[in-house]
């Protein structure tokens, strides 16, 4: 279980999470929400440890976050973050290249392309050869490859068209259930709100505007989630130029 | 009181600068001492580092030694002394232009493409990436190009010495009709161990340099591709000025007793 409590970080003297309480459960599908901008990639980094928190606590099963946390966790970056330097499988297999040897590590790899509909013709491929979607999928192999207890997902249909959205959507509701995981998702897209969500947290102004189940978000009355789920202009969320 | 808070700023900056750059550098030494070690990382190094770089330093050094030799017999006829030629081509060479000229070469080609590539992947969170992965940046990225760096550039100075006295002699033979077994003769009489020594030392001390530099910047990068044009200039300029400066200070270690 992951514990998050009274988070806050400013970045280049601006306040961006200021209090954040969250806690997602072993096991549990939480998608946060929020405008772009809102602070959502910052709020995964900090809770990687990529980021250094400027307060607040971060616990894991209860004890804080160690350097060990991060062979249990698979990661989509936004942009996929894949080493163009290095062949698709070797993005995919990175993690098994230094325990197991090169051609166990392979055949993971293509096993785990195949689990996100890719077939071995791509494994010897760059990663600049591919398209927007591929790349999401091989982003996608590479988070699930070493086996993770926690999978976190930044983004995961942004500038996708909707039907390329709506496969990955699929393959991650597929994954995150056939492999028994907790999935912290970050997205501003609907879709995979109810795709993938068990639970739903918004963020606005640095803090968790409203959290509960992904059934209640139809008839919550909070105006805040209700203007952000309609995508309405007519509310209390300002847009900022 | 303005300007003095402002040069005060500046001083600080500074400072901050060089404290940043010392803890990368004592960051970098403790991981090349600690396992684990990425060998396939390596030996792309030392190829990009070392093989790649040998057209661009033969180039240069032969051009140079040639003009060198010009500039030496020109000179040299004023006072009587054309005859020098050799002796001071090699000892130009092998004490001062070869290691400073592929030094500044490996600046330009090696550094800049460093800071480029890392710049790049920090923009586009590859180096969170690796974190995620459960791989330390400094071991993957920045050990494997400092060490190949440091080890290969003595070989490169090595080979640069060599042309640019080769340069040196295909000139004064060709052109100012000094006799080509003499010639020979009177280089390697004239070159003490020390200068060479001095030559190889200064490589492996300009490749430390140019390939942490590189590093240094890129992982230090801004977002966007601003930050990445920002990175590779900044890491020539710095890798150039420290090249000089480091040279100067060899130089007064080897030779000025
Ligand atoms: N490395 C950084 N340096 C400075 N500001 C940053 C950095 N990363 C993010 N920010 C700022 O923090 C805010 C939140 O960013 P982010 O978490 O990426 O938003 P999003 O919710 O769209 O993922 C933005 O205003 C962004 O400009
Ligand atoms: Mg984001």
């Amino acid at each position: 279980m992951i514990k998050i409590a009274g988070l806050h970080k400013a970045l280049g003297g601006k306040p961006v999470l200021q209090g954040v309480d969250l806690q997602i459960g072993k096991g549990e599908s939480c998608v946060i929400i929020g405008g772009s901008g809102a602070g959502k990639s910052v709020l995964i980094k900090c809770i990687l440890g990529l980021m250094t928190p400027d307060g607040g606590t971060i616990t894991i099963n209860d004890a804080p976050r160690t350097r060990d946390f991060m062979d249990d966790i698979g990661m989509l970056f936004q942009g996929g973050a894949l080493f163009d330097s290095l062949p698709v499988w070797q993005n995919v297999g990175f993690k098994l290249l230094r325990g197991a040897d090169k051609a166990q590590a392979r055949d993971i790899a293509i096993t785990k392309l195949a689990q996100v509909g890719l077939t071995p013709d791509i494994a010897d491929r760059y990663p600049s050869e591919l398209s927007g979607g591929m790349l999401k999928r091989v982003g996608l192999a590479r988070a699930i490859a070493a086996d993770p207890k926690v999978i976190f997902f930044d983004e995961p249909t942004t500038g996708l068209d909707p039907i390329m959205a709506g496969v990955i959507n699929d393959l991650i509701r597929q994954v995150v259930a056939d492999l028994g995981v907790t999935a912290v998702t970050i997205t501003h897209d609907i879709s995979s709100v109810h795709a993938i969500a068990d639970k739903v947290a918004m963020l606005h102004d640095g803090v968790i505007r409203w959290i509960g189940p992904k059934a209640e978000i139809a008839t919550a009355t909070d105006p805040y989630l209700k203007q952000f789920i309609l995508g309405s202009s007519d509310g209390p969320i300002r847009s900022r130029w | 009181m303005t300007l003095l808070a402002a040069i005060g700023a500046a001083v600080l900056a500074w400072i901050a600068a060089l404290g940043r750059f010392t803890i990368f550098v004592a960051d970098t030494l403790s991981h090349i001492i600690r396992p684990p070690f990425y060998g396939a990382a390596f030996g792309r190094s030392l190829i990009q580092i070392g093989y790649f770089s040998l057209p661009v330093v033969g180039l240069t050094a032969l051009f140079t030694g040639g003009a060198l030799a010009l500039q030496i017999y020109a000179g040299g006829t004023r006072f009587s002394a054309e005859a020098v030629v050799p002796q001071i081509v090699a000892i130009g060479m092998v004490r001062e232009l070869g290691p400073v000229l592929v030094g500044l070469m490996i600046a330009a080609r090696v550094t800049s493409s460093i800071a480029a590539e890392i710049a790049t992947m920090k923009v586009t969170e590859q180096i969170d990436a690796l974190l995620t992965l459960s791989t330390h940046p400094m071991k993957y990225l920045t050990v494997p190009r400092v060490l190949a760096a440091t080890l290969v550039m003595p070989i490169l100075v090595a080979v640069g010495d060599t042309i640019g006295i080769l340069g040196g002699y295909i000139v004064s033979t060709q052109r100012l009709g000094f006799n080509a077994a003499s010639y020979i003769q009177n280089t390697v009489d004239f070159l003490e161990v020390k200068d060479i020594i001095s030559s190889l030392v200064k490589g492996a001390v300009f490749g430390f340099i140019a390939a942490l530099v590189g590093c240094y910047y890129g992982m230090g990068a801004d977002r966007g591709a601003i930050g990445v044009g920002r990175a590779t200039k900044g890491a020539v300029v710095a890798a150039s000025v420290l090249i000089l400066a480091a040279n100067f200070f060899l130089t007064e270690a080897f030779f000025n007793t």
